[in-house]
């Protein structure tokens, strides 16, 4: 039979953005607003520790779970930040980031048939995901007049009552939505109603501007059927470093670590020693960078307006979600624009629906760059 | 955080920005941020705008040299009075009362390091409250305020990514 491909794999379309990607390497002037990382590096001692743990030697596997160190540092996190309570022992695990924790816990959890209803726009990996674990995606969408938040209408209209699960993200990526703990409400009752557990992705928890972060599993009722996901690539820089973790009752964490445990076996130990630091001296780094992002993000809201483009006041993650200023569709657009002009955004539709018609403005860029960006978006919309 | 702290850490991170970006960063209007930087200024809150330069990059040469000074008050003179007088001298970028084992640190400035020497053996040294200098000449500087020279800070990042 040779190397057959997978009928699941090949159900799932390589991802739009790789397109995208492939043109804005085709010159070298292109200011690029497509990027889903931050533009910082991750902070000194954290990367120090990384060096540290190198030079002494700490080169092994840790235990499948992750140090127990670190899980004792990420339970006091929680805690003091989102008022979560997670028992280091049973009800956290470490994972090669936030991609890894999400995909075991699909794994986990569904099993052939199961509808797993995705909140959309969004990030790209969940429906492969689902794919991938033998589930059935329900794509819920949601919409800009609602400022991209989840509704209890969007559920019902979307049929998600008979879905098993329900994958969520705020603050979101591609919109910058949040959502506070009342908005969340209505969504956390659907849930509780029709029986269905939720995986609340929270990575961007920590970039919020306005608000407080909020998890779902604080609600009354949820901690027993959500799985929280949170990591360290966004409000650490530490994307390449690959770690994250997933918390859920004693049970659900078990299971999620039995994929892991023959998946992966462990998270990376280096960056495992570098999160430990992250998160026992990294607080004043962060502040300053979730500053900067803040200032950015006013800036191109600001521009935005000036430029009499519809764009919500997004007010989490580093991206905002302007309409598209012409008839186009997102995707015309976007090309037009990196062709004459040098400057990459993504199209909306790439992070499903209700994307359409939008683009994805990363603003984990520096100052300068976003200025120039600006200018060359309004010199090609005026032409 | 107020306005006034956050016009603050802006013009610290770079004075340059115009008046218009700082009010869309800040969302104050434009004539609210030239208010808020009038006051500043007429308060001596921020004393001065400067950049940053790294001359060894130039073809000019800039000696620099941080000086210990120990120093002897008397009834009449106190430290302020020293640093008064020794911060009237151009060549003098930075003064500070320190502790520990001396009393004044002093960033000085001259185009050599004769200029340098001279300046300090002839118009700090015999300044009679001043009882000790040692001056050590700035061979590199690797960080100043706060901004890394010859940071090699490109983006190797994927150019689009989800
Ligand atoms: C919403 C969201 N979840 C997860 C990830 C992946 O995170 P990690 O680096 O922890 O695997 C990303 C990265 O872009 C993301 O935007």
């Amino acid at each position: 039979m040779g190397l057959d491909i997978s009928e699941r794999v090949r159900s799932v379309p390589p991802s739009g953005i790789r397109r995208f990607f492939e043109l804005a390497e085709e010159r070298d002037d292109v200011i690029s607003l497509g990027v889903g990382e931050p533009d910082f590096s991750a902070p000194w001692a954290a990367r120090d520790a990384a060096i540290d743990s190198l030079e002494r030697g700490r080169t092994s596997y840790t235990s499948n779970r992750g140090l127990l160190e670190l899980r004792q540092a990420i339970s006091g996190h929680v805690e003091d930040r989102y008022d979560l309570g997670y028992d280091a022992d049973e009800e956290i695990l470490v994972t090669t980031g936030v991609s890894e924790a999400v995909d075991a816990t699909l794994r986990a959890l569904v099993d052939p048939g199961d509808t797993v209803a995705v909140v959309e726009p969004a990030y790209i990996s969940y429906v492969p995901g689902v794919i991938f674990a033998g589930g059935e995606p329900l794509r819920v969408p949601t919409r800009e007049a609602d400022e991209f938040k989840l509704t209890y209408e969007a559920l019902e209209s979307a049929g998600a009552a008979d879905a098993d699960l329900l994958m969520l993200c705020y603050p979101n990526n591609p919109t910058g939505a949040v959502m506070t703990g009342e908005e969340l409400e209505p969504v956390a009752e659907f849930c509780r109603e029709h029986d269905i557990g939720v995986l609340s992705d929270e990575i961007y928890a920590e970039l919020q501007y306005e608000n407080e972060h909020t998890s779902i599993a604080t609600l009354p009722g949820m901690r027993e059927r959500t799985v929280v996901f949170n990591g360290f690539s966004k409000a650490y820089a530490m994307t390449g470093l690959r770690l994250g973790y997933a918390m859920a009752p004693p049970e659900v964490t078990t299971a999620i670590n039995r994929v892991h445990q023959y998946g992966m076996l462990s998270a990376p130990t280096t960056a495992q020693y570098a999160a430990l630091e992250a998160l026992r001296s990294c607080d004043d780094e962060v502040e300053a960078m979730v500053d900067e992002y803040d200032r950015r993000r006013r800036f191109v809201l600001s521009r935005f307006d000036e430029m009499g483009i519809d764009c919500f006041r997004a007010r989490g993650a580093f991206y905002v979600f302007p309409e598209v200023p012409t008839d186009e569709s997102a995707e015309a657009f976007a090309e037009g624009l990196l062709r004459e002009e040098g400057v990459a955004m993504v199209p909306g539709d790439a992070f499903g629906d209700g994307g359409e018609g939008h683009l994805r403005v990363s603003y984990a860029t520096g100052l300068d760059d976003l200025r120039e960006a600006m200018a060359r978006f309004e010199a090609y919309i005026s032409d | 955080m107020t306005a006034r702290d956050d016009l603050l850490d802006l013009l610290v991170e770079d004075a340059r920005h115009t008046t218009a970006d700082l009010a869309r960063m800040t969302d104050l209007t434009e004539d609210e941020v030239e208010a808020a930087l009038a006051d500043l200024e007429s308060e001596g809150v921020v004393a001065g705008y400067q950049a940053i330069v790294d001359w060894e990059k130039t073809d000019r040469e800039v000696v620099r040299a941080t000086v210990e000074l120990n120093v002897t008050l008397d009834r009449e003179t106190g430290y302020g009075d020293i640093a008064e007088r020794l911060a009237r001298f151009p060549q003098v970028k930075t003064l500070r009362l320190v502790s520990g084992d001396y009393d004044f640190l002093m960033e000085v400035e001259g185009s050599s390091m004769h200029d340098v020497s001279i300046f300090i053996s002839e118009k700090v040294a015999p300044v009679p409250e001043v009882t000790q200098t040692v001056t050590h000449y700035v061979m590199t500087t690797y960080k100043d305020r706060g901004v890394a020279l010859n940071d090699d800070d490109d983006d190797d990042r994927l150019s689009v990514s989800p």
